[in-house]
């Protein structure tokens, strides 16, 4: 059987590497079309680290015109979703430095957790527990729940759960690497898994 | 298989990044073990409602906001 390979000039370009050099030429609608793509999960990233609504209308639109501006330094061996993160990433950080006058805020931060003790709540949950809510009950657990754990582990549960990044590419985008992200995910899910079982657990019944 | 040996690999059974072998492991410990059953359905199930009921919507009136930014810079230089 013949093994026939890519040559060079037909190997796939992905579909944001080919908006970005139309942006490159001139075509400010290919940014409209990048924008429209990234820009919820943008604001949710901005959101989990800002924990403020002006805040992260803000740092999305900051972190949009900053790419724009930097586009010349994508170098297209990164993913161009990766790059953007990271943009956005340092701007809600900047702004939540801002807001906490100064002290410095860092989403590889060290938390002190009890990584790898076995859960201690461990109710079981009644069969599509999330029912029980309507849907505006639940988008506030889900945001109380969510909220108090630290920003590092927030962004690193968006991005590979909510958001289906790959673990190395997470990695890239926060500036940490794969063990510390590894890491972060297994403390980020058990402890989401934890407070929802107030809400959730079969035992205690349906608290609301 | 102890609890804490099947709880560091727990997300890599969710995530589906295990070699057969220790699937068959993990499986075997999770048959024998309510404690750890109830942690990985749970755990698999946070994730799953997160994944299906997105928070934190985009507020109106926010994309328009960002072009009229992005064309106005635009007239200062593409």
């Amino acid at each position: 059987m013949t093994n026939i390979q890519p040559i060079a000039g037909e190997l796939e370009i992905h579909p944001d590497v080919a908006l970005v050099e139309r942006v490159r030429k001139g075509d400010v609608s290919a940014y409209d079309a990048l924008v429209r793509k990234y820009e919820r999960q943008v604001f949710r990233i901005a959101q989990h680290i800002t924990q403020n609504r002006e805040d992260a209308e803000d740092v999305m639109q900051d972190a949009f015109l900053k790419a724009y501006e930097k586009l010349d330094q994508f170098q297209g061996n990164s993913k161009f979703y990766t790059w953007l993160v990271r943009i956005a990433v340092n701007e809600s950080l900047m702004r939540l430095r801002k807001r906490r006058t100064g002290k410095m805020v860092s989403i590889d931060e060290d938390v002190q957790t009890d990584e790898g003790s076995v859960p201690r709540d461990l109710a079981d949950w009644a069969p599509d527990p999330e029912q029980h809510y309507t849907q505006a009950e639940l988008a506030r657990i889900l945001e109380k729940t969510i909220k108090g754990l630290p920003p590092g582990f927030k962004v690193v549960f968006e991005l590979r759960d909510v958001q289906g990044l790959s673990t190395e590419d997470t990695a890239e985008a926060l500036g940490l690497s794969v063990p510390a992200v590894k890491s972060r995910l297994l403390r980020a899910r058990l402890q989401l898994r934890e407070r929802l079982s107030r809400y959730f657990g079969r035992k205690r019944g349906v608290e609301k | 298989m102890t609890c804490k040996e099947f709880l560091a690999l727990l997300d890599d059974l969710i995530d589906d990044t295990v070699t057969p072998e220790m699937r068959t492991d993990l499986r075997t410990h999770l048959e024998g073990c309510d404690h750890c059953k109830v942690t990985f359905d749970t755990t698999r199930k946070t994730i799953e409602i997160y994944r299906s009921h997105q928070i934190y919507d985009l507020p109106s009136g926010l994309r328009e906001r960002l072009h009229a930014a992005i064309m106005n810079r635009c007239k200062k230089g593409c």
